[in-house]
């Protein structure tokens, strides 16, 4: 087998001395970009494209691939120890990574979410290997009648029934949204709610600074204001034995890891989808499938495993539609794809034919970026879990800094920082009323690809609203969207039922 | 404290009605000229719907036996508003001043007067995070933060490590 | 760690005090040179054609070391750019920003009141000029412009050219193909070029004109056809296919991609720019990039470059004018 003999002169590269120490340097530099809110992996690969076109391309590779899981598997850690996701794939590992700390069980969390993300990247790294090429034509057949349909999907996987106050959860993503579509409105080319016409806006309201805000300034607000007395986190600590007992510990999260992981890479592969659907889909599909859907959200230890392995499957599998069809699905591929560019390969159906060493020199750093990951990470759990111990009044005022500097670096504008401010009181507020923040994130990080797709199909369907039920793929997924949107009702009837025969439960 | 629900109801209803107002400036029906829904279209709809929403919650709190969903603590309300004050008056000062004076003024007073810790922890904190972050950010990342009237302060910096 | 970024920033300290005084002399010695980092603005997002050209340029500049400090890009692609066009007017007088443009730097302006009248921006140089090509997919059986139009014409409506935002240069080319030969298309527009051309593969749209580069993958791959190309010669990687003039239709297009510098930047700080750039554009990496990627390499600067924009500016007017007309 030619494939076989080509990652095996790949590794052959990856595994010399000098791409060793790269390597570890990349994934140690990756993990801390990616663990500060509001940097990710676009900033560390931003910074290390141009040192690329010094350096020997194979050891380049190697250097983008160890960032790229680095800062993948460092989003994990604001997620889980300050309830900040600092990237939007990693909003879904908040929701039971956060009560989890909360519960002093930070150390656990942030072993599964390493554990996860090996196996999520491992096994999708697999498969990139076994089925690229046919799989390349599947991401072709979808049209933009698909992706609407699958973020519909992405949502009814979530949102569902049941759980919070509806009224409020209905009002959360409406606001979400609306505010999605603030900026400029691509399909007529016309600037939209720009508020009396401030420039802030009209790039929008991104994601970051609206997590930052409601998760980040708004938390503290928040914790400031229900502990009366100076509070402090629930002491976490973390020794080596119990490191290895929650390495252990994770033969339990087969059932969500593997969830995670072929539903990350699918999902992942597709363009335009990426890692953020993915991951809220794992997660709301191991909640869905699970015997005691009520314990999500309260710190379920799988509801922090399936999304992370979700996304870090995905962020594999987005690379595929970049290296075989030329398409970023995120602004990380969209920078990789320049350098490719740079490099001199032209991204498309002909790079596996023709530049087969850089395609499996490429795959074989990631099997190597990943595996470095996972060691890297579990090395420095005990100093993040320190972190924790600071006095609550250190840990808020550098929590407030690193928002503000954090919600400042990814547009560099001041008005973002004050959106932030503004989100964050807004956030408090809302929190205090019971309502729901997640579907509120959810909607602002969906709405734009959701309203895009669904007027570019309109538009080129000339108006034919069954297109969506007619294209088999779109109908197919529509048709999963509805039934999951139907599923809680469905259990709900069933539990009633069985209730009504047994009231003693 | 039935009174505070209800305001954010209201203020939540006042957004969408702000909201529609605004979307109105592009056509919020079928647009015949790209053709497809207009761009006023979603967020006009969306708002519309969470206008209507958050009336019902305004009338649901009416209902005689609505629970009483939140009330501030008093004695903590008052350092949640110091907070969010030291937090708008420290943005305000970060174009001013530039981020490396503002911060630790920030970071001063939040350990030092609010927090009330001890001067070694207060100093150190104080002035260690600036000089981490420059590292980080502008060294590292070269993600260069306001600098306000400091600026020519740190042309010697730039030259050094860029 | 700590400790060691400690003693770094106290060797940083010390050693900037003495520094002052030599960069101070220096620069008097070699003429102006930038003090600090050089904001690099892209009027587009991350990941489009125009911001991968910048992020280049940018390397290009730190590996050759061609300026003192490095250029930082910034992305500010928001209302298709008028965000980075208010941002430049409001740096009047900086001497360490410069902008990266495409046509929106004409068409933005001219389609929505933003305040900036672009004769206030200073010109630094233009890089290039990137090319279109009418593209079908290799499924579709259409092999030429003839073919192309008779098709066009008997499905009417239901052909869809797919293209970037409405009102940026895709639908601008588009009008201009629908007014030369009498067709009536459906435009549907994409979030980027590479999305176009994967829609155009996997036929959910019908033709693109994307640039060279988005649609070359597909291209060698043998599934997408150029049709003809929107520029006055033919070009180099695609010998065989016709230019609209050949064909007698007086259709061309390009997207320049230049840079420029905000209002009433000093002089000197003008020229260090300008020099800049013309050495970039003699270095053979550039030129090996634009013959692969199919620009035209036409360096241009200073009033040169200035008429340039005001022509290319009335051109443009007259195009939005006509697609008003045409579609109201």
């Amino acid at each position: 087998m030619e494939m076989f003999s080509l990652l095996a002169d790949g590794f052959a590269t990856s595994l010399s001395p000098l791409n060793i120490m790269i390597v570890l340097i990349g994934v140690t530099v990756g993990l801390f970009i990616g663990a500060m809110p509001g940097l990710g992996s676009v900033n560390g690969v931003a910074i290390v494209l141009p040192l690329t076109f010094i350096v020997p391309p194979s050891s380049a590779i190697i250097l983008l691939a160890a960032i790229y899981y680095g800062a993948m598997y460092g989003g994990a850690i604001s997620s889980i120890l300050l309830g900040i996701p600092g990237a939007s794939t990693a909003v879904a590992t908040t929701f039971d990574g956060r009560p989890m700390a909360q519960q002093g069980k930070a150390g656990l969390a942030l072993i599964a979410a390493a554990v996860a993300s090996f196996v999520g990247g491992t096994i999708s790294v697999v498969l990139f290997t076994l089925f690229a090429a046919p799989l390349a034509d599947l991401a072709l057949a979808f049209g933009p009648a698909e992706e609407f349909a699958l973020v519909l999907m992405a949502f009814t996987t979530f949102v569902g029934l049941g759980g919070d106050d509806k009224l409020k959860t209905v009002i959360m993503i409406c606001l979400g949204l609306v505010l999605s579509t603030v900026g400029l409105d691509l399909i007529s080319g016309q600037p939209r709610l720009i508020f009396g016409d401030m420039p802030g806006f009209y790039s929008g309201v991104s994601f970051l600074v609206l997590a930052i805000g409601v998760y980040g300034i708004g938390e503290v607000l928040y914790t400031i204001e229900t502990s009366k007395t100076a509070p402090t986190v629930t002491a976490a600590k973390i020794t080596w034995k119990e490191l290895g007992y929650g390495i252990r510990e994770m033969n339990k999260l087969w059932r969500s890891m593997s969830i995670g992981s072929f539903l990350g890479f699918f999902v992942g592969m597709l363009p335009a989808a990426g890692a953020t659907p993915a991951s809220l889909m794992a997660y709301g599909i191991a909640r869905q499938t699970s015997k005691r859907p009520d314990s999500f959200g309260k710190g379920n230890i799988e509801g922090v495993a399936a999304p992370e392995t979700a996304n870090n499957a995905a962020s594999t599998g987005s690379l595929l539609p970049m290296l075989t069809l030329g398409i970023p699905g995120s602004p990380t591929t969209a920078l990789l794809l320049g350098g490719m560019v740079m490099w001199g390969l032209v991204p498309g159906p002909m790079l596996f034919i023709e530049q087969p060493d850089f395609v499996w020199g490429l795959i074989s750093s990631l099997y190597t970026a990943n595996f470095a990951a996972v060691l890297i990470n579990i090395a420095l759990i005990p100093l993040f879990v320190w972190a924790l111990r600071m006095p609550f009044t250190v840990l808020c005022s550098i929590v407030i800094v690193l928002c503000i500097v954090g919600g400042f670096a990814p547009s560099q504008k001041m008005h973002d920082v004050w959106m932030i401010a503004g989100f964050g009181v807004a956030g408090y507020l809302l929190r205090k009323a019971d309502y729901p923040l997640a579907p509120l994130v959810l909607a602002l990080v969906l709405g734009p690809l959701m309203e895009k797709s669904f007027r570019q199909t309109l538009i080129a369907e000339q108006g034919n609203v069954l297109a969506f039920i007619e294209r088999p793929l779109s109908g197919t997924f529509i048709a999963i969207a509805l039934l999951f949107f139907a599923l809680p009702l469905i259990k709900m009837l069933r539990k009633n039922g069985r209730r009504a025969v047994a009231p003693a439960e | 404290m039935l009174v505070a629900d209800r305001m954010i109801a209201g203020a939540l209803m006042v957004l969408s009605a702000y909201f529609m107002w605004h979307a109105v400036e592009l056509p919020i029906g079928w647009n015949g000229r790209t053709g497809g829904p207009g761009g006023g279209s979603f967020p006009f709809w969306l708002s519309a719907v969470m206008l209507v929403c958050s009336g019902l919650a305004l009338l649901r709190s009416f209902a005689a036996d609505a629970k009483a969903s939140f009330f501030f603590d008093m004695s903590m309300l008052r350092s949640v508003l110091a907070i969010i004050a030291s937090l708008v008056v420290t943005i305000a000062l970060i174009p001013i001043v530039g981020a490396y004076i503002a911060l630790p003024l920030f970071l001063f007073w939040y350990l030092r007067i609010y927090g009330g810790h001890g001067w070694v922890l207060t100093l150190s904190i104080t002035l260690l995070t600036p000089v981490v972050i420059f590292f980080f950010f502008e060294v590292t990342l070269r993600i260069l933060l306001p600098k306000g009237v400091t600026e020519p302060l740190f042309f010697p910096l730039y030259a050094m490590f860029f | 760690m700590q400790n060691n970024i400690t003693r770094r920033f106290m060797m940083a300290a010390t050693a900037s005090v003495a520094l002052f005084a030599t960069t101070a002399t220096s620069a008097l010695a070699e003429g102006w040179a930038p003090q600090k980092p050089v904001e690099m603005v892209i009027m587009a997002g991350q990941g489009g054609g125009a911001d991968r050209l910048a992020r280049m340029f940018q390397a290009i500049i730190q590996k050759e070391g061609l300026s003192r400090m490095p250029m930082l890009p910034v992305n500010m692609g928001g209302g298709s750019g008028a965000e980075a066009l208010r941002y430049l007017k409001d740096k009047e007088g900086d001497a360490h920003t410069i902008m990266a443009t495409l046509n929106s730097y004409y068409t933005t302006p001219l389609r929505t009141d933003i305040g900036v009248n672009i004769e206030e921006f200073t010109p630094i140089a233009r890089m290039a000029e990137d090319t279109f090509l009418l593209w079908v997919s290799a499924d579709s059986g259409i092999t030429s412009l003839d073919d192309y139009v008779a098709k066009v014409k008997t499905s009417g409506k239901d052909w869809k050219m797919g293209g970037t935002g409405t009102g940026q240069e895709d639908s601008l080319l588009t009008a201009m193909i629908e007014k030369t030969f009498g067709l009536e298309m459906t435009y549907v527009p994409f979030q980027g070029g590479g999305d176009v051309a994967k829609n155009l593969v996997g036929n959910h749209i019908d033709s693109t004109v994307n640039n060279p580069s988005e649609q070359m993958g597909f291209f060698r791959a043998g599934k997408s056809i150029p049709l003809v190309a929107f520029t006055p010669e033919r070009l180099v990687q695609f010998p065989d296919v016709p230019t609209a003039r050949e064909l007698g239709h007086d259709l061309v297009y390009v997207m320049q991609r230049s840079f420029v510098a905000p209002p009433g930047m000093p002089a000197e700080a003008v020229a260090y720019y300008t020099e800049m750039f013309r050495q970039l554009s003699e270095l053979p990496e550039w030129q090996k990039y634009t013959q692969d990627e199919s620009l035209e390499p036409a360096f241009l600067t200073g009033n040169e470059l200035q008429a340039y924009f005001l022509e290319e500016r009335e051109k443009h007017r007259a195009i939005l004018a006509g697609m008003e007309d045409g579609s109201s």
